[in-house]
């Protein structure tokens, strides 16, 4: 995972919101303004308009992978796509690498998406008349890219999700996991520098989900690209993210990493949706370590201080030493006992470690 | 809980109808028949419609926006209006297209003609274009079938090319091709056009949808008047008419397949960066395939349908020999003729559908040979049989080149056979079907037609409006209201009563016949699928050929054309009774059986309610096709709107008449459309489909 997310802080955000809002309806500008910034989802529903997004902003970075969450209708889909602009937020401001998304003429839009974004759909949203190699060479030859380096670079793109000897297949000769990989490929195929996914492996089988998020992990870990990654799945949700934002009726209610939205829920509904999350899968090895007091105390084991509890108990478990924490580099950092582990794991739940 | 509730609408409803039909018939007995009484006859308040229509059209024709046109005959420049030019050229550039087209098919030299002069084809007899010989012809349709399909569809195109050409049909049958080829794409190309604009634009389909409405429930004769007005007498104008009826379900089509693409697909385009243009032609038209190849379908088998009807105003070609011979009563002829056009029917039906059927395949072979193999084959077909036409010109010494035209007086004619068999069947049954027939009309027939014509306005009014609140409350009553107004006050509304008993008559046997056909085929998947493949056949058939063998039984009477109507609009009632009750899931089928449910009160009480909406879409089917067949059915006298019509072809001043029966025409259908589109709707409801 690339965990760089807040650390990591660049100069300029590769997205930045500012009070973006999206109301349906037809009168939705007017209400919009008579409202002051203040909108009651109710009261504005009376009136004939529905809020899809509610005073949203946030800034996010190069590289980093900003996970939405949310039950469904809780305006998600609505966000992603004010930012790719398939809709066209009510009111705010949103900047793309700077340059003011909602002021762009359609031919910098149309550059813009040709360049620098890539959508991944839930329904895979495939064209069912073009094959595999076809569909993914299709931004290419939208771009007017000649057809042989279009192939070419399309069969790259095949070859990195897997789907070698499939190129000649048509959508409806594949599974939902392999039509999914080639919606992947072909959001990929321009290279662009933000990558959209709206709740990509819902459709899919829970067997499938799970080899599907490990691809993604694979792949995000050689691209690293700026992610905006849209789910109703928490465990997906953890699983995948730098940031989280937890959305309702529009609202972001917190935005925060994952560790922080389990520890401390900035609201209610926050605290009810991470109540029976387990801490192991949320929780850092650097959250629980100790400070090294002997290194010959060490045993063999060596876990890294990124990586998730979940993810190496076992093994710290199976140790009678103590177990060594290292950093990317290398170096030895910390130290874990058995003691604190098996806490996070069977201890009381308000133990905030 | 439910249970209650739905009886006791069920009751109000049926008590409302109840007390309806008493007020009718008081109306009806207590009403006088008299000129002035306007509870009997509305006065024909827009009886000067058809002359304002005339004004209008004889205005724009000659006097409106004058321009300058050069004469070469009298080398000098004169006044014409705009539109007269404007319909000249479409008309010159129409009919130079149907020729090219034709003299690839059968020879002549007037296209060279048109690029080089009188003269010069006279000083060089080999400016000629000698027509493809007809096994050319026969050899790649069955190449064509071939390809789009396989050997089943190759010897079905190659058999009928083969009979069209033996028995002597070629030349008028390559006629009628002709005009259907020149017909089809472009009408492909504006209902595509306008499908899309529709889709593009709100406005465009809120401009548009009213008036496919009505399109779809004219009369074909109706379309035969202004394009008669407009383009003149002959093949042209045929095309022109032709392009306009089949243009309708094309723009439908286009805009069902449109909005059928999912949002999504939509969304990933933009996401490409597709701009509008490569949105529309790289991603929406690709994705809505299969409904626009099944619109051109739809736009091939109605061209042929109207090109035979285009004769009327001077379409050369099948249908024009067809009404020759049904003119002079000659069955025999008109029977082998109408074979032609159903063979002609079903092949391109086959055809259009196997190409709409057809996966584009990008990856197969790439050497040369096995991507272009058809086309080699092709030039060599074409290489062999002008060739085998060649020396079969030295061996044929009496003129007629069999291996190249047979002409239509040398080939086999079924002529006398058939007429054989109509005399036979006339000598052996004549009196039984005279007897049977005359029963009809006078014991039937013509009570049920005094009875309609006994209605009093009034009454009318009452009985529709009133269902109209029944099934649609009070929106659908004013709307079929609206409609029998128009009509009411035309001068026609005894024809058009005339039109409505036939048209009843015909639907409620048909739909008889049509539902326990349908009820008792549905029982077995072989059965059904046999009967589905039966509709099939029989849609493609052009509505004109049915007149054929009705005329042949029962001569010029109301018989025939009621017997053609039933004929023809059981289709469609049986093909979605069929539909219907085998789409009620399987699940239902066996709940009701383990409820210890027998047959028949599983079809009572579980399929039929479940399969009732389709089924009144059969049945809104079944009145379009009655109303269509009983206009044609002028051909053969009858006293209603439709010989009206036919009339007015014939009047130098008819496209008032001719629109505004069209009209009257069309307002009965959408009438019929609207209640029972309303009701399947209510019911599909109730049901929670
Ligand atoms: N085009 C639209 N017109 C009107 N309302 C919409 C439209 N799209 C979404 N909505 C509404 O906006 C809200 C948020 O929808 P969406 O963003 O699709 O939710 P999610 O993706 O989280 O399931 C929902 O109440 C939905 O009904
Ligand atoms: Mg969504």
């Amino acid at each position: 995972m690339s965990a760089k997310g807040s650390e990591q802080i660049k100069a300029s955000p590769v997205i930045k919101c500012e009070s973006v809002y999206k109301i349906f309806g037809l009168n939705a500008t007017k209400m919009l303004s008579g409202a002051n910034g203040n909108v009651d989802a109710e009261e504005f529903q009376k009136a004939g308009c529905v809020v899809g997004v509610n005073n949203a902003s946030f800034e996010l970075f190069e590289g980093e992978m900003l996970v939405v969450m949310g039950l469904s209708g809780s305006g998600k889909s609505t966000l992603l796509r004010c930012i790719s602009r398939l809709t066209t937020a009510t009111s705010g401001k949103i900047s793309i690498n700077g340059s003011d998304l909602l002021s762009m003429g359609n031919k910098e839009l149309i550059e813009l998406r040709r360049n620098k974004m890539g959508m991944v759909f839930q329904s895979f949203a495939l064209l069912p008349h073009k094959t595999v190699l076809e569909n993914i060479a299709f931004p290419l030859q939208i771009k007017g890219n000649s057809t042989t380096e279009s192939v070419a670079r399309a069969m790259e793109m095949v070859n990195l999700v897997g789907l070698s000897g499939r190129e000649n297949y048509f959508p409806r000769e594949l599974s939902g996991g392999q039509q999914q990989r080639v919606g992947i490929a072909r959001s990929l195929a321009v290279e662009p520098d933000i990558w959209f996914l709206d709740e990509p492996f819902s459709a899919l089988d829970p067997l499938i989900r799970k080899e599907m998020q490990d691809e993604f992990l694979r792949l995000q870990g050689v691209l690293n690209k700026t992610i905006l990654f849209v789910t109703h799945d928490f465990d997906e949700a953890l699983r995948l993210a730098d940031r989280i934002a937890i959305m309702k009726d529009g609202i972001i209610e917190q935005l925060d990493t994952p560790a922080n939205i389990v520890l401390s829920p900035a609201t209610e509904y926050v605290r009810k949706f991470t109540e029976d999350v387990p801490r192991e899968k949320v929780l850092k090895i650097e959250s629980i370590m100790n400070p090294i007091k002997d290194k010959d105390q060490l045993g063999d084991l060596r876990v890294s201080k990124d990586s998730l509890i979940e993810s190496v108990a076992e093994s710290v478990l199976s140790q009678a030493a103590l177990v060594g924490v290292v950093d990317n580099s290398g170096e030895i950092v910390g130290s874990l006992d058995h003691l604190k582990v098996i806490k996070v794991l069977f201890g009381d739940k308000n133990n905030k470690n | 809980m439910i249970q209650p509730k739905i009886e006791k609408k069920y009751n109000t409803k049926a008590i409302q109808l109840l007390i309806t039909v008493v007020i009718f018939l008081l109306l009806y007995f207590l009403i006088k028949p008299s000129e002035n009484n306007f509870l009997w006859r509305l006065p024909p308040l827009i009886a000067g419609l058809p002359f304002l229509i005339n004004d209008f059209v004889s205005y724009l024709m000659y006097d409106f926006m004058p321009i300058e046109i050069y004469d070469p005959d009298i080398d000098d420049f004169e006044d014409s209006p705009i539109i007269k030019e404007i319909t000249r050229s479409i008309s010159s550039a129409v009919l130079f297209c149907i020729q090219v087209i034709r003299e690839v098919l059968v020879g002549g030299v007037k296209t060279i003609v048109t690029f080089t002069s009188w003269d010069f084809v006279r000083d060089n007899e080999w400016a000629y274009w000698p027509g493809l010989p007809w096994t050319f012809v026969c050899s790649a349709t069955m190449l064509l079938g071939f390809i789009l399909q396989g050997v089943r569809l190759a010897s079905l195109a190659g058999l009928a090319t083969l009979y069209i050409a033996i028995f002597g049909q070629w030349e008028p049958a390559m006629q009628t091709v002709s005009l259907v080829l020149i017909a089809a794409p472009v009408s492909f190309l504006i209902g595509l056009t306008f499908g899309v604009l529709a889709f593009k634009s709100t406005k465009m389909e809120a401009i548009l949808t009213p008036l496919l409405n009505v399109a779809q429930t004219m009369p074909q004769f109706s379309y035969l008047v202004p394009a008669m007005v407009f383009f003149g007498v002959g093949d042209h104008a045929g095309a022109i008419a032709t392009i306009i009826f089949a243009t309708p379900p094309m723009i439908r089509l286009t805009l069902l397949g449109l909005k059928k693409v999912p949002p999504e697909v939509i969304e990933s385009g933009l996401m490409s960066g597709c701009n509008d243009l490569q949105l529309m032609f790289r991603v929406l038209i690709p994705t809505a395939r299969r409904d626009i190849l099944i619109g051109v379908n739809q736009v091939i088998m109605q061209c042929l349908a109207m090109a035979v009807i285009a004769s009327f105003i001077g379409a050369k070609g099948l249908g024009f020999n067809l009404l020759l011979a049904l003119n002079s009563l000659k069955v025999g002829k008109a029977l082998e003729l109408g074979i032609c056009i159903v063979l002609i029917a079903v092949v391109l039906d086959k055809l259009s559908l196997a190409w709409a059927d057809k996966q584009v395949d990008y990856f197969s072979k790439s050497d040369f040979l096995s991507r272009h193999w058809y086309k080699i084959l092709l030039i060599g077909l074409l290489f062999f049989w002008s060739v085998v036409a060649y020396i079969g010109g030295f061996f044929f010494k009496e003129g007629f080149n069999y291996l190249y035209i047979i002409p239509h007086n040398k080939g086999i004619t079924t002529e006398h056979f058939w007429q054989a068999g109509v005399d036979w069947i006339l000598d052996t049954f004549f009196f039984s079907l005279k007897a049977f027939s005359d029963f009809l009309i006078i014991n039937v027939l013509i009570p049920i037609k005094n009875a309609y014509l006994g209605m009093p306005v009034a009454a009318t009014f009452v009985l529709v409006m009133s269902v109209g609140y029944i099934i649609g409350g009070f929106q659908s009553a004013i709307v079929v209201g609206g409609f029998l107004l128009f009509i009411a006050l035309t001068e026609w509304w005894d024809r058009a009563l005339i039109t409505a008993y036939m048209t009843t008559f015909g639907v409620v046997i048909s739909a008889i016949i049509g539902i326990t056909v349908g009820s008792l085929c549905a029982q077995s998947s072989f059965a059904s699928k046999t009967i589905l493949l039966v509709c099939d056949t029989f849609q493609t058939f052009p509505s004109f050929i049915y007149l054929i063998p009705v005329i042949m039984l029962f001569g010029v009477t109301d018989t025939s054309v009621l017997t053609a109507v039933i004929v023809y609009a059981t289709i469609p009632a049986t093909r979605y009774t069929v539909e219907g009750l085998r789409s009620v899931p399987v699940a239902l089928h066996d709940a009701a059986s383990m409820s210890g449910v027998n047959k028949l009160q599983r079809w009572v009480k579980i399929e039929l309610p479940m399969a009732f909406p389709h089924i009144m879409l059969g049945v809104n089917q079944t009145i379009v096709f009655a109303l269509f067949m009983v206009i044609i059915g002028a051909l053969i006298g009858t006293d209603d709107l439709g010989q009206y019509i036919l009339k007015a072809l014939s009047d130098k001043n008819g496209i008032g008449n001719g629109l505004s029966l069209g009209l009257c025409v069309a307002f009965i259908g959408l009438a019929a459309d609207h209640l029972i589109r309303t009701w399947a709707r209510e019911k599909k409801k109730e049901l929670g489909l």
